[in-house]
């Protein structure tokens, strides 16, 4: 996996006036890759896509691409396109001249008939082959983003940067745009930047994700990796969804530590690293690493359910008990018959086998 | 409520009216109306002092508007890199330009000229020396550019609303897609607040054709068509100044309304 990188940004800082949008931001982005910035608002990640645009120069620190040192260089020199996130599309142009205005602005000027054939089989690309001619504002939202996007690759760009490409469209045809996103990015072979705040966004499209909290990179990696492996309690809430229960180290058991609830209650937890006893740290486990059984089950815990929520493909109940406090488990659709049609006040045993919880020392 | 706004625009446009009503009376007297006729429009477009003082207002109103297009334009392109107090005080004095009263401009923009003429017509004397040395003096030249002074005003505060109506990102956009500063300017600004501009150009274009108290301080020997309907009146209203009256509104009202037009939002 030693893919050449084709930007970097190197202990980037910046800062406006007194505020701090993005601090000390190290990252490699690998050519052909599709990555993924993903954070609440305001948490740096549109800073890092338009420092990497151009539209904001770095305080401190450098920022590369494709090996060439880019601070300083105004947007128009750098061999990126973006797709903003109200598509930006110059409303006093038909379709065809946006998509080619990159492509006119190359000195010197190509032929106008190769800009034609160029622009063509960009609107090919995003299936609006014949909508040349179409005004802008004739176009839904949906065919405006498709626009954007034939506009930005035609370029044949070395990072194709999308800021919140979806925000703008309904929920359907977001996910439509997701696979097609994708696929065009198999197709052409072009890194792929992505902003987002959307976790199902970043996960479902990205090779990596880079979450951004408060200004910094708090995790790079695979959504694999983000899901199972988070290590801090920002990343493990952020990204899917988690319950959190504040332990202390008792000590290593193997590679698992050994734990105890508030109330306490012994846990067995993963680890990224061995951790001493005494350590203050929270546990995590995945709603859908709880199971629900009768009352008495082997290893269960005795809790009570407070609230019982039918989301179609899955059942989330809320459990709570004085040992552990709130719990949220969700059983998928069909799983067990008898753990599906639970009434609210229902006394039953929550499991989890040993290692389901994770152990994280930082918030 | 609804009665109340009725008399005040009564109040408004009653006058406006009668004037509009007399310019078709058939007698000579402006008090009695003895009959429809149209004859006064045919008096007043044979008048050669009318002809002559449309013409000068024409040519007048015409460059100062052209005059406060392009500076106003510019301007407002420039304000729009201008942040915190310093823009605060360029914006407070531009309002003012739109607000002082325009007896205050006149008599500021002719002490202005005399001083500014007394001072060089020595020195281009001194440098051209002869019998006519070339002097520079109150006319045309002093109505455009204290009309083009007050009217630029207009423009900028037109074309800067628009500017800040358009989308910052569209620019970006640009940039992004490789086009130089300059080149985005031509190809997306200019066709983006092309509108404001020419709304701002038939505003200008009204407001000095229509102008009577800065051109009465600064025309120096000319006659604009407003100073002709002054100096007329003195003599007694007739019906032949209803026309001309009459005349200038329309032109001016089909200006005003075709600036409003060209402003109003485009539907999406």
């Amino acid at each position: 996996m030693d893919v050449q990188p084709i930007a970097e940004l190197r202990a980037v800082t910046k800062r406006y006036g007194l505020v701090t949008a993005a601090r000390g931001l190290n990252l490699t982005i690998r050519q052909g890759e599709f990555l993924s910035f993903l954070g609440p608002s305001g948490c740096g990640k549109t800073t890092a896509l338009r420092m990497l645009a151009g539209f904001e120069q770095a305080t401190e620190g450098e920022v590369l691409i494709d090996g060439r040192v880019v601070n300083g260089v105004p947007p128009h020199l750098r061999p990126v396109n973006m797709v903003f996130q109200q598509y930006a599309l110059f409303p006093h142009m038909n379709v065809a001249r946006n998509v080619g205005y990159g492509l006119d602005q190359r000195r010197p000027r190509p032929p106008a008939a190769e800009i034609a054939q160029e622009v063509g089989r960009a609107l090919q690309m995003v299936r609006l082959a014949g909508f040349g001619d179409r005004r802008i504002w004739e176009m839904s939202g949906g065919q405006q983003q498709r626009v954007a996007l034939a506009r930005a690759i035609v370029n044949r760009p070395k990072i194709l940067l999308l800021d919140e490409p979806m925000a703008a469209l309904d929920k359907k045809l977001r996910h439509d745009m997701q696979i097609e996103l994708k696929s065009l990015q198999r197709e052409l072979g072009i890194t792929f930047v992505l902003v987002t705040h959307d976790q199902e966004e970043a996960l479902s499209m990205s090779d990596r994700v880079c979450i951004m909290n408060q200004g910094q990179i708090a995790q790079i990696g695979t959504p694999e990796d983000l899901y199972d492996r988070p290590q801090s309690r920002y990343v493990a809430d952020f990204v899917g969804r988690s319950n959190f229960i504040p332990s202390r180290v008792v000590g290593m058991a193997g590679d698992r530590v050994r734990a105890r609830g508030p109330q306490g209650l012994a846990f067995t937890a993963r680890t990224p690293g061995p951790l001493a006893a005494g350590t203050e740290i929270v546990l995590s486990l995945r709603p859908e690493d709880v199971r629900i059984a009768p009352l008495g089950a082997p290893d269960g815990h005795p809790m009570r359910i407070t609230h019982r929520i039918f989301l179609g493909e899955h059942t989330e109940y809320h459990l709570s008990s004085v040992a552990i406090g709130h719990l949220v488990a969700v059983v998928p659709r069909g799983a067990d018959a008898a753990a599906h049609d639970l009434e609210v006040g229902a006394e039953v045993a929550a499991l989890w086998r040993d290692g389901g919880p994770l152990a994280l020392t930082k918030d | 409520m609804r009665l109340y706004v009725l008399s005040v625009y009564l109040f408004l446009y009653i006058p406006i009216g009668i004037i509009a009503l007399f310019s078709f009376n058939a007698g000579r007297h402006a008090a009695q109306f003895t009959g429809f006729s149209t004859q006064w429009y045919g008096k007043a477009l044979n008048n050669p002092f009318v002809l002559e003082a449309l013409k000068t207002s024409f040519a007048v109103a015409l460059a100062s508007a052209l005059l406060a297009t392009i500076c106003g334009t510019l301007a407002a392109i420039a304000l729009q890199g201008i942040r915190g107090w310093m823009r605060m005080v360029y914006d407070a004095l531009i309002y003012m330009a739109v607000m002082v009263p325009g007896i205050v401009i006149g008599i500021a923009t002719l002490i202005t000229l005399v001083t500014v003429f007394g001072t060089l017509n020595p020195l281009l004397a001194a440098i051209f020396g002869g019998e006519t040395p070339p002097q520079l003096g109150l006319g045309k030249g002093s109505l455009i550019a204290a009309h083009g002074l007050f009217t630029m005003a207009l423009v900028v505060v037109i074309v800067r609303a628009r500017l800040q109506g358009m989308d910052r990102t569209l620019l970006e956009a640009a940039a992004d897609l490789g086009a130089p500063p300059m080149r985005s300017f031509v190809q997306i600004t200019l066709p983006q607040i092309a509108p404001a501009v020419l709304a701002g150009f038939l505003l200008a274009f009204t407001f000095s054709f229509d102008d009577f108290i800065v051109a009465f301080f600064v025309a120096g020997s000319e006659t604009t068509l407003p100073i002709y309907i002054f100096s007329s009146i003195r003599r007694g209203v007739t019906p032949e100044i209803n026309a001309i009256g009459a005349m200038v509104m329309a032109a001016s009202l089909v200006l005003l309304i075709a600036a409003q037009m060209i402003l109003r939002p485009r539907k999406r």
